[in-house]
């Protein structure tokens, strides 16, 4: 109702002499008398509408009809079919691809997310230091995480290339190691392969303990050297307590990255999820379900069960916080 | 100075013992550590430097294993009508440059002097010196970025980046305001909602949204790269808004008390004052938005739509024998992240304080 139709309505209200009861429903239609308050709250509400319509027409609403979805046959040509928990049962019971998928996603989880974690950490304490030419050294280390995606799969698929590439010379002529794996090629050695491609961009998680070293006050330090801490000592009692909410941070975006992780398989193995399937991770065969087979329904079980994995893993995080994570209260900003 | 550890076990610390004084430890572990940041940096480049040397060789300076980082090629001679490899050989005491005719058996092979092909002398191939010269094809560039059409893949990455930046900025700036400036019943709860999606697997929304576009004919259309952007994202929003508060508050109730809509103080006093985190903001979304492959890949099917990144692994699907050309490629699409990052490294250490990771 515009300003004019709801000024016409009281005009038309008072000629007929009732005056209305100002009730909240009412004045919830008639801008004019708001009070500063309320009319505060519309206003916040006016700013954030984009986001209140983009989150029901593009996340709320398509995660109710995910989860219908999820209980139907449907190949998008015909409308969806009924299947009750069908889809489900399938899942657990009879596909052996969705436990392969999903072993072979924690087996790359549990490779990369350790290692890029304690990577990161080291290699930020490294560059934490006074030392000559540190813009340079941080500028190369932080430089692949800016080129992430396909042009590094692509790259990385070469440097692996046991015929043209640059790693097995380098392992046989320098380590003198005599049968380097095939890597990629190598059922055995494509998921690690797959993890040293992830740690070589390990500068987005290094960039972030960067800051939060830098945001650790050095009076602490002081105070501990006075009290007599030799370097290992603050940096077991000093360094590491204040940054493990930092770490807690990686963590958290690391596994749930980890579980949706994709386009640098997707070009390594041209969406096959290649050599004989062991680099088919999760994701993967989530996606080969919905758009190679157009499985929509199983596709969209596939994504609530990965949901709930990822929210699990990510509340057994959270809920082991108070083990080893250390805030500090009042240095919030 | 030297010092004393009274306290501790005898043999606690050699290193300390080694080197005497604490300023000289110092020095060494400032040098220990910068030989392993270098060292590191190095593995970290490595592939880096692969990829240009391999993008600046020919096929024939392909085949050489292993792959040198400095693109060499071996000097070739002409003798009698032919291409020879041109070597540095010693003959009584003498180097001379001579081209390699002919192989004979046991690793020997004949050799002569082009000025003078009639002597030949025959020789330990093994015991000889190659010529090389280095030798880059910058044509690489040219015929990578002509077989396939990637103007066009250039062309589309441009519009999807930078109309969906503008979109992202504008919104994410509003609904951050919203969030940081106001109180009304209901907008905690909703902030909370925001930030837990952030978490939400994309997976979960995408077939029903993908349907939704296939209903709506904007499958193979730029728009569904674009649209949601105007929206709202919530990561954008959760960094503007840690931003915006900490912009203070009598600003605001200054151009309040003068008059100023919250639509003016928004425009006038808060984005001005954001300019670093807008940037910041910005930054991120480009590179996310030119390195996303996932997206392009599900909603872009013809050719002419496609994306860098959906383009350069086609690219490579197809041609991948064609070495040099590929790199090439990939080459040019870092470029432009490279130099992004370049002019605005500082932004980077910045946009991940305002984002509030500490605590």
């Amino acid at each position: 109702m515009t300003y004019k139709q709801s000024e016409q309505a009281m005009a038309a209200s008072e000629i007929a002499g009732n005056k209305p009861a100002p009730g909240k429903l009412y004045i919830l239609f008639h801008p004019r008398q708001w009070n500063l308050r309320q009319r505060e709250a519309a206003a916040a509400y006016a700013f954030i509408s984009p986001w209140i319509v983009g989150f029901l027409i593009f996340t709320l609403g398509p995660m109710l009809a995910s989860f219908y979805f999820s209980f139907t046959e449907y190949n998008i040509l015909d409308p969806p079919v009924w299947t009750g928990i069908d889809n489900y049962r399938t899942v657990f019971f009879e596909d052996p691809l969705f436990w392969h998928s999903l072993s072979r996603t924690i087996y790359f989880a549990a490779l990369a997310l350790p290692l890029g974690l304690a990577f990161g950490l080291l290699i930020a304490l490294l560059l934490n230091q006074d030392i000559p030419g540190v813009n340079l050294w941080r500028t190369i280390y932080f430089l692949p995480s800016v080129i992430a995606g396909v042009a590094v799969a692509i790259l990385w698929i070469r440097i692996f290339n046991p015929r043209i590439g640059i790693l097995n010379p380098f392992l046989k002529g320098v380590l003198g190691i005599e049968n380097p794996p095939g890597w990629l090629n190598d059922p055995d050695w494509a998921i690690p392969a797959l993890v040293m491609m992830s740690l070589w961009g390990i500068g987005g998680t290094m960039i972030i303990y960067l800051a939060g070293l830098q945001g650790i006050p050095t009076h602490l330090y002081e105070a501990a050297k006075i009290d007599g801490a030799n370097s290992r000592q603050r940096f077991r009692h000093v360094t590491l307590p204040l940054m493990t909410p930092v770490i807690f941070y990686n963590l958290v975006i690391g596994l749930i990255a980890s579980f949706q992780y994709f386009t640098e398989v997707y070009v390594a193995t041209n969406g096959e999820g290649g050599p004989v399937r062991s680099t088919l991770v999760y994701n993967l065969y989530l996606y080969q379900n919905a758009f190679r087979f157009f499985d929509m329904g199983y596709a969209s079980a596939l994504a609530w069960v990965l949901f709930i994995i990822v929210l699990l893993a990510t509340l057994l995080v959270f809920r082991s916080t108070p083990m080893w994570v250390h805030y500090e209260g009042t240095t919030r900003r | 100075m030297t010092t004393t550890t009274a306290k501790q076990p005898k043999n606690y610390n050699i290193f300390k013992r080694i080197t005497g004084s604490v300023r000289a430890r110092t020095y060494v572990l400032k040098g220990f550590t910068t030989i392993v940041l270098a060292l590191g940096a190095f593995i970290i480049a490595v592939p880096l430097l692969f990829m240009i040397s391999t993008a600046l060789k020919d096929r024939n300076q392909l085949r050489a294993s292993p792959p040198p980082l400095i693109p060499w090629e071996t000097t070739m001679v002409e003798v009698d009508g032919k291409e020879e490899p041109l070597y540095e050989v010693v003959v009584d005491g003498q180097t001379q440059e001579m081209a390699l005719i002919k192989n004979r058996p046991e690793g020997k092979g004949l050799f002569v002097d082009p000025a003078n092909p009639e002597v030949t002398y025959e020789l330990v191939i093994a015991d000889q010196k190659e010529k090389r010269h280095i030798e880059i094809h910058l044509e690489n560039f040219k015929e990578a970025l002509t077989s396939v059409p990637f103007d066009r893949y250039l062309i589309n990455t441009l519009i999807i980046t930078f109309v969906g930046m503008f979109g992202m900025l504008l919104s994410s700036s509003l609904v951050a305001y919203g969030f940081a400036r106001f109180r009304a019943p209901g907008l905690n709860v909703l902030f909370i909602v925001l930030l837990s999606t952030i978490m939400l697997p994309s997976q979960v929304t995408l077939i029903p949204v993908y349907i939704l576009y296939q209903k709506l004919g904007w499958v193979d259309t730029l728009l569904p790269l674009i649209v949601p952007l105007f929206f709202a994202n919530a990561y954008d929003v959760f960094l503007l808004r840690q931003f915006f508060m900490t912009i203070p508050l009598e600003m605001d109730e200054a151009a309040r008390i003068d008059g100023a809509s919250y639509l003016q103080v928004f425009w006038h006093i808060i984005l001005p004052q954001s300019r670093p985190a807008l940037v910041a903001v910005g930054i991120f979304h480009f590179l996310f938005a030119w390195n996303d492959f996932y997206e392009p890949l599900i909603f872009l099917h013809s050719r002419e739509n496609w994306t860098v990144a959906v383009g350069l692994q086609t690219f490579n699907a197809i041609y991948s024998v064609n070495t040099h050309l590929i790199m090439a490629a990939s080459l040019v699409m870092i470029i432009p992240p490279i130099i992004i990052f370049f002019f605005s490294q500082k932004i980077f250490t910045q946009g991940v304080v305002i984002s509030g990771v500490k605590g």
